[in-house]
């Protein structure tokens, strides 16, 4: 089977006045359909940069320096600029963090809707609405048709991230990556929309990238995982594996430091140190000035330490001898 | 919030941290950091020194023209329309030409800049001074005060300044104080409404109310806490504004409502010349003129480049 | 909506008495207008006479008073220099400054708000930087200065355009107007631009900034991950967005322009209401400067209150608010 998302490669850099930045170093994982993938780090890993690579919505002084980003096959690299437009919306979609600045606020829901519908689809305005409508019954919005006719200040927060998601699912995309979509959100609220996205996984077959710094919201949707560090991806492999027995350096210490991962009275601890800047890394392992096993070899690339699916950049696996 | 603290001395005699209001980096490095952003735009350079020269050459205009245009002795009515270039009676040649009673086009307009530059600098520091009064008194102690300054202010802001001078022009008269009461009345509003913005964004937060809660007299907090914060952009709307002043008083001249014929400024002179503009006499309106556009536009210029470098949404 | 509505009117009604107050205080009360409105050569009978017609002898609240009901049933006093009523003088010259008014406002606004699009669309390009070096001069250079080089420029030594006055007036719709005889397009068309060019570089600016801003929203970044090609998201998204201040700044600017036609007025010799306060002023006409002013300042007020309602209508989130409450 096809995974419908697959990245090879990637590499992002920015251009800034001391050289390049790269954000996203030769960054490679696959989601099959109906999987969900999640895409963890602290803000300055790349995470972010990924996900817009993922829809080549990177603009000056950005560029995608290498690698390939396959839709159901078709590597959108490959692509005019045209063709890439033609794929956004279609077959890959993205929902942003906060939902009251992603939905303009002076026009109608149904309005933006609708225009998202007939970007890609040759239909009348009433059949455009009617397809919302139905996208908005799909992530359980109760009174759709009062919905439509509202402004996005009139809704609550969950109910804006609905219609965030449900406007990426208006063309049955392949793919849909959402970036950090609960952390503006109430927990309570967090809850319930994790639990609508598994279900429309489930259903639609639709293949998601959840990008965020939260390892607990992960832990209970991902069916696989993917840890960032500093661009790069320093450990993979499914939800179970990584949560349970995590080979990173890294990856324990953000487990660690998850208060719900937990047993309550002990003391939490922490990683030391904070993130690095990217246009300061050290040479080598990027992580090597916070981890406790560190030593003179981390200053040299590592290498990967895992076997297939299960990826791990170290020298020094926990795990291993 | 600022990090740095300074000692208080309290009523009882101890001491008290205070935070200070002062920034993170010394006045230096400011001032240096700045320079060098400043710099990026070669327009905005140029365009301070234009503005430098012009100071010099008006403020220091007995020392830098031959003749004292507003001494009626030294004038002779046979130099009268001289065209630029050419050799007058006092033996020395007119760069400028001369208008219709003789005066030497340089002098007269050094001699008006200076007019110019005296009422839109004076205005410009009196509706400052009102005007950061009005915005920081309000900011802080809000209330009705508030509500009420804020709404004279705006209901001001929404009237164009020439109407407003034209108002004070009709109801006091003409001459040089009623000039500037005018000019000062019609730009206040601008520094009061910038500077009640940016106040009651800092009076939130944690050192005003560090500073409230010790034994300072109000004013110490309003003046030497709550303002120097709120500086950045009053320099931008200072610098806009005295170039506005300038063009103003001088739009007033030029219409016969502004300063009186013993104090010309370049607006009077423009109006001079005015009435030769079908004749081939241009010079006596062109030059003051062109003197005009380059202080109004060089001061814009500048206050362009501060307001991108002193912006907080382009930080490095 | 109709609470805002109420609240609006009344704010307007309070600013335009208390300039009217201050206007009239200040015109009758500063100076002696008894001397300036009387010859004082006039024998004491005729003094009298004429005192006790003005209401000189009155306080001067209960002038005050005469005045507001002179106003309300339509007699704003007579000019003293022309000795005609000040209404029938103002209404006379209005039509020329209305006519100037329009002409620079629709130029102004068509020719700003295209360049200041594309001056945001693509920031940097050079036709970008050119435009906005240009608008700094159309808000910073006086207004008169640049009348008088048209004037010597277009007038003088090309001689296409006439330098001065209004030219041949025909009617359109039953007015009387300029803008029907093609002489009278000619003496429009440079006051008119000379009167556009603050309020284009105003528009330019603020629709650039709008641009600018706009194009870096999520919203804008969230129609481009759905697919939407530019051109569409400047139009269906972005225009609806900045429209707004636009429009507001468009319509305070309004009044800017109308205080501005003075200048201009002057310098083209336009015989409109402007030229007509300046000489006034200069002649200590009273009357009219304190019609003038009133007239003025309620025309402001008025215009204020459409904008506040217009920006009501247009912005969702203001209009629902105000609705629910």
């Amino acid at each position: 089977m096809t995974a419908a998302l697959e990245v090879r490669g990637l590499t992002t850099r920015f251009a800034t006045r001391t050289g390049h930045v790269t954000a996203v170093n030769d960054v490679s994982f696959s989601v099959s359909p109906g999987r969900i993938l999640g895409l963890v780090g602290e803000s300055g890993s790349g995470k972010s940069v990924t996900g817009f690579s993922i829809l080549g919505l990177i603009d000056e002084p950005g560029e995608i320096a290498a690698g390939s980003v396959l839709i159901e096959g078709e590597d959108m690299r490959g692509l005019s600029a045209e063709a890439q437009r033609g794929m956004r919306g279609r077959k890959v979609a993205m929902v942003f963090q906060d939902p009251m600045m992603t939905l303009n606020p002076v026009l109608r829901v149904g309005d933006q809707m609708a225009m998202a519908v007939r970007v890609h689809a040759r239909v009348s305005k009433k059949a455009a609405w009617a397809r919302a409508r139905a996208a908005l019954d799909t992530v359980g919005i109760p009174a759709p048709d009062e919905r439509l006719l509202s402004y996005p200040h009139q809704l609550s927060g969950g109910m804006r991230q609905r219609v965030a998601i449900a406007t990426a699912l208006l063309h049955g995309p392949a793919v849909i990556v959402a970036d950090e979509p609960t952390t503006a959100l109430d927990v309570s609220i967090q809850g319930q929309i994790l639990a609508e996205v598994r279900r429309l996984a489930d259903e639609t077959g639709t293949a998601i990238v959840w990008i965020t710094h939260d390892l607990a919201v992960v832990s209970s949707l991902a069916d696989d995982i993917c840890v960032m560090y500093a661009g790069r991806i320093v450990e993979s492999g499914t939800a179970e594996e990584v949560i349970a027995d995590p080979r990173h350096p890294y990856t324990r210490g953000l487990i660690q430091s998850v208060p719900s991962l937990h047993e309550p009275g002990r003391k939490l601890p922490q990683i030391p140190g904070s993130t690095p800047q990217l246009s300061h890394l050290p040479s080598g392992c990027a992580f090597r000035p916070r981890c406790p096993r560190a030593t003179e070899i981390c200053a040299t690339d590592p290498p990967d330490a895992g076997q297939g699916h299960r990826l791990n950049l170290c020298h020094h696996p926990l795990g291993a001898a | 919030m600022s990090g740095a603290v300074h000692d208080v001395a309290t009523t009882t005699g101890g001491t008290l941290a205070v935070p200070s209001a002062a920034p993170r980096e010394t006045r230096g490095e400011r001032l240096r950091n700045f320079w060098s952003d400043y710099r990026q735009s070669p327009v905005a350079v140029v365009s301070l020194i234009v503005i430098v020269v012009l100071l010099f050459i008006s403020f220091g205009a007995a020392l830098v023209t031959p003749q004292d245009p507003y001494d009626l002795a030294s004038l002779d009515w046979l130099d009268a329309f001289l065209r630029p270039g050419t050799e007058g009676s006092g033996g020395y040649v007119h760069w400028l030409g001369t208008d219709n009673a003789g005066r030497d086009m340089v002098s007269a307009i050094f001699y008006g800049l200076r007019t110019s530059f005296v009422i839109g600098l004076s205005a410009g520091a009196l509706a400052l001074t009102i005007g950061v009064s009005i915005g920081l008194t309000a900011a802080y102690f809000r209330g009705p005060l508030e509500a009420v300054l804020m709404r004279i202010v705006d209901l001001q802001l929404s009237m164009p300044a020439i109407l407003l001078a034209l108002v004070v022009v009709a109801v006091l008269g003409q001459g040089v104080g009623q000039i500037v009461a005018a000019l000062v009345i019609a730009q206040y509003a601008y520094f009061a409404r910038t500077t009640h913005g940016a106040a009651t964004v800092e009076r939130g937060k944690d050192y005003i109310e560090a500073a409230r809660s010790t034994p300072l007299p109000t004013w110490r907090v309003l003046f030497r806490h709550l303002l120097p914060n709120v500086m950045t952009p009053l320099i931008v709307v200072a610098t806009v504004q005295v170039a506005s002043a300038i063009a103003l008083e001088a739009t007033l001249s030029f219409l016969g409502v502004g300063l009186p014929l013993t104090e010309p400024s370049l607006g009077t002179l423009i109006s001079n010349g005015f009435k030769y503009i079908h004749t081939d006499r241009y010079w006596l309106s062109i030059y003051p003129g062109l003197f005009l556009m380059a202080t109004v536009v060089a001061i814009n210029l500048v206050g362009d480049q501060v307001r991108t470098v002193l912006d907080p949404r382009q930080s490095r | 909506m109709s609470g805002f509505l109420l609240q609006r009117l009344v704010q307007a009604a309070i600013v335009v008495f208390a300039m009217s107050v201050i206007v009239f205080v200040g015109v009758y009360a500063i100076g002696n207008p008894i001397d300036v409105m009387i010859d004082p050569g006039a024998s004491a009978e005729i003094r009298e006479g004429l005192i006790r017609r003005y209401g000189f002898d009155q306080p001067l609240w209960r002038q005050y008073l005469m005045f507001v009901s002179n106003v309300f049933r339509g007699d704003l006093g007579t000019s003293m220099i022309y000795n005609i009523p000040v209404t029938s003088l103002v209404f006379s010259r209005l039509p020329a400054t209305i006519d100037l008014v329009l002409v620079s406002v629709f130029i102004a606004t068509v020719i700003g708000i295209p360049a200041g699009l594309y001056a945001g669309y693509r920031p940097d390009s050079l036709g970008a930087r050119a435009i906005m070096a240009l608008s700094v001069l159309g808000f910073s250079v006086p207004t008169f200065w640049i009348g008088m080089l048209l004037i010597m420029g277009f007038a003088v030594q090309l001689g296409w355009l006439p330098s001065g006055g209004r030219g041949d007036v025909g009617t359109l719709f039953g007015i009387r107007t300029s803008l029907a005889t093609a002489d009278g397009w000619s003496h429009v068309i440079m006051p008119a631009l000379n009167l556009s060019l603050f309020k284009m570089g105003l528009m330019i600016r603020l629709t650039r900034a709008g641009m600018v801003e706009a194009m870096s929203t999520d919203y804008v970044r969230f129609a481009r991950a759905q697919g939407l090609p530019d051109r569409q998201i400047v139009f269906g998204h972005v225009l609806r967005n900045i429209s707004i201040p636009i429009v507001t700044v468009f319509g305070l600017e309004l009044g800017s322009t109308l205080a501005f036609a003075v200048v201009t007025e002057s310098v083209f010799n336009w015989p409109g209401v402007g030229k007509l306060i300046i000489d006034s002023i200069q002649q200590l006409d009273r009357p009219v400067m304190v019609s003038y002013l009133v007239l003025v300042v309620f025309l402001f007020v008025l215009i204020n209150l459409v904008v506040d309602l217009v920006y009501a209508r247009l912005d969702p989130r203001v209009r629902l608010r105000s609705g629910r409450a």
